[in-house]
């Protein structure tokens, strides 16, 4: 018996070598990356600014908390949440003749890589540029945030569309053209149903992510509740920080909840 | 959804052998209504106006056209930021994985036998998960001073919270069988964790973890907006004085970056699985 364990360890094919070229190229890009840490310039007050932001955070301001008119965390919240909404919605609508364009099984090749291109140069522009070029056509404001929101929802939003559409069931197709159906009862019952869990589960996650990533709006001042929180920090008021993060922790974690809810029954159906 | 069913009866469908089925009336006019009712509350409240769009269209692509043709001269300046980008999304994503591993064990539920263990971790990871990384930035920013090292700690702080939500998940669903034969074979709970649970969600770990390098170099470039180093900061520079050709070479060389980051990335993660 030990004999042959002993043998099969003996057979069994050797990659320590390449294991150990693995870890010391991941070692190296780990020692070359560590120039990025500077510690000792700050570490004195460091702890001290440290605390001081931690006991304002746990000491809310409780009056901009309740406080329900339009500066209030309540009506901020409230704009955010719309913001996310509505531009998840606009980004989907874009989103879905981007992704049947890219999708391989539908289209040639190279229509579909001119596609995938597209949408990777979409993504790759930063949320606050996109923010600045929409505050040029509708001034400062949630309106703008939508729109950045929405053309910042296309590149992930796309990507899972075309996923989705490219692992569609064919065999569906061809037994209702068996049975004789017309084009738009094999859309109706051969495509819709195969995807449109797939893709509201994405729009759901895409709007969880949304409003977590609405803080970065506010960096131009396209609305939401980034820009009094980033005020709010930079001037080292920490009770309002506490404040509005504690409303934004709150909805986040609600909204997860449901959507992770929904998608679990979207899943099964 | 009862009474709902009272005002739109369900349908009713009598089985061969007798038995009574229901057919509840579609959901779909409540969900449309809901959807309806939410889309005015969003236009109201942020003042979507479609006319707007249309006749200020144009101004948007002002910035766009303004990037083209980029400043090629301004490549020789760009490589600097672009590795401290590189490096931080590297560093950060590195120490924000192993650090997820052991909060990832003490979340399973199926490794961890105390239930308020269990609970506490979650609510931990989650409550960082929810925190936003611009936050996190600002934060570090302040502790740490400008810098690389701000930028590397949010970028680890947001890596922890995804890595650790996404490996306890792994944990929990791994097959439990190798675990318990090496506990009743007489191993300590660590020792049958690393043996039988690891090299299980090994792979599913790292692809999770290269998965979350690829974004994080994508938000790297936003860091710096908060002065958290890396290319966010001769990107917000060059913005403020309206260098908009700089800015449009900034964003090749970073849209060839990710490309090529996701590239490599793509590459090891489909060798994994």
């Amino acid at each position: 018996m030990e004999n042959k364990i002993k043998a099969a360890y003996e057979s069994a094919p050797k990659t320590w070598r390449q294991q150990l070229l693995l870890v010391l190229l991941v070692l190296g890009l780990l020692a070359w990356s560590s120039s990025t840490v500077k510690l000792g310039n700050t570490a004195g007050s460091g702890l001290e600014v440290a605390g001081n932001i931690l006991s304002g955070i746990f000491h809310p301001d409780t009056k901009l908390l309740f406080n329900f008119t339009t500066s209030g965390v309540a009506y901020l919240l409230l704009e955010t949440l719309c913001i996310a909404f509505l531009g998840t919605i606009v980004g989907a609508v874009i989103s879905v003749p981007f992704s049947f364009l890219s999708a391989t099984n539908l289209v040639p090749r190279p229509v579909a890589l001119l596609g995938r291109f597209a949408i990777a140069a979409i993504r790759t522009v930063p949320a606050f540029i996109y923010g600045l070029m929409f505050i040029r056509v509708t001034g400062p404001g949630p309106f703008a945030g939508l729109l950045t929101m929405s053309l910042c929802s296309i590149g992930m939003v796309s990507k899972m569309f075309i996923e989705s559409i490219e692992d569609l069931d064919k065999g569906i197709l061809e037994s209702l053209d068996a049975a004789g159906c017309t084009t738009f009862q094999k859309i109706r019952y051969g495509i819709l149903p195969q995807l449109f869990p797939d893709f509201m589960s994405t729009l759901i996650y895409r709007f969880d992510m949304n409003l977590r990533d609405a803080t970065v709006l506010g960096l131009v001042g396209a609305g939401g509740i980034g820009a009094p929180l980033i005020f709010a920090m930079s001037s080292y008021r920490w009770n309002e920080v506490g404040a509005i993060l504690l409303g934004l922790i709150l909805l986040v974690l609600v909204i997860e909840t449901v959507s992770a809810r929904i998608r679990a029954k979207l899943t099964r159906g | 959804m009862k009474l709902y069913d009272r005002v739109f009866r369900p349908k009713e469908y009598r089985l061969p052998n007798g038995k009574i089925v229901e057919e509840r009336f579609t959901r779909l006019p409540l969900i449309l209504a809901l959807l309806l009712f939410c889309s005015v509350v969003s236009v109201r409240v942020t003042g979507f106006d479609l006319g707007v769009l249309l006749r200020g269209g144009q101004r948007f692509f002002d910035i766009l056209f303004a990037m083209f043709p980029p400043n090629a001269a301004y490549l020789s300046k760009i490589w600097t930021p672009l590795l401290d980008t590189i490096k931080m999304s590297l560093l950060g994503s590195a120490v924000g994985a192993v650090l997820a591993l052991p909060f990832a064990v003490l979340a399973a539920s199926n490794v961890v036998q105390n239930r308020w263990v269990v609970r506490l971790v979650r609510l931990f990871l989650s409550l960082v998960r929810t925190l936003p990384t611009l936050v996190c930035a600002l934060i570090a920013t302040y502790i740490f001073g400008l810098g690389t090292m701000a930028g590397t700690c949010a970028i680890a702080v947001f890596t922890f919270a995804y890595v650790g939500k996404q490996l306890f998940e792994l944990i929990e669903t791994a097959d439990m069988g190798p675990f318990e034969a090496m506990e009743a074979l007489g191993a300590t709970r660590a020792r049958a964790f690393v043996t039988a649970i690891l090299p299980q969600i090994l792979p599913a770990y790292l692809s999770v973890s290269l998965f979350c390098l690829e974004g994080n170099v994508r938000y790297a470039s936003i860091l710096g907006y908060v002065g958290a180093g890396g290319l966010g900061l001769i990107m917000n520079e060059k913005i403020g004085w309206r260098e908009y050709d700089s800015v449009g070479m900034i964003l090749i060389v970073l849209f060839v970056t990710v490309v090529a980051i996701e590239g490599i990335s793509h590459a090891i993660r489909k060798r994994l699985t």
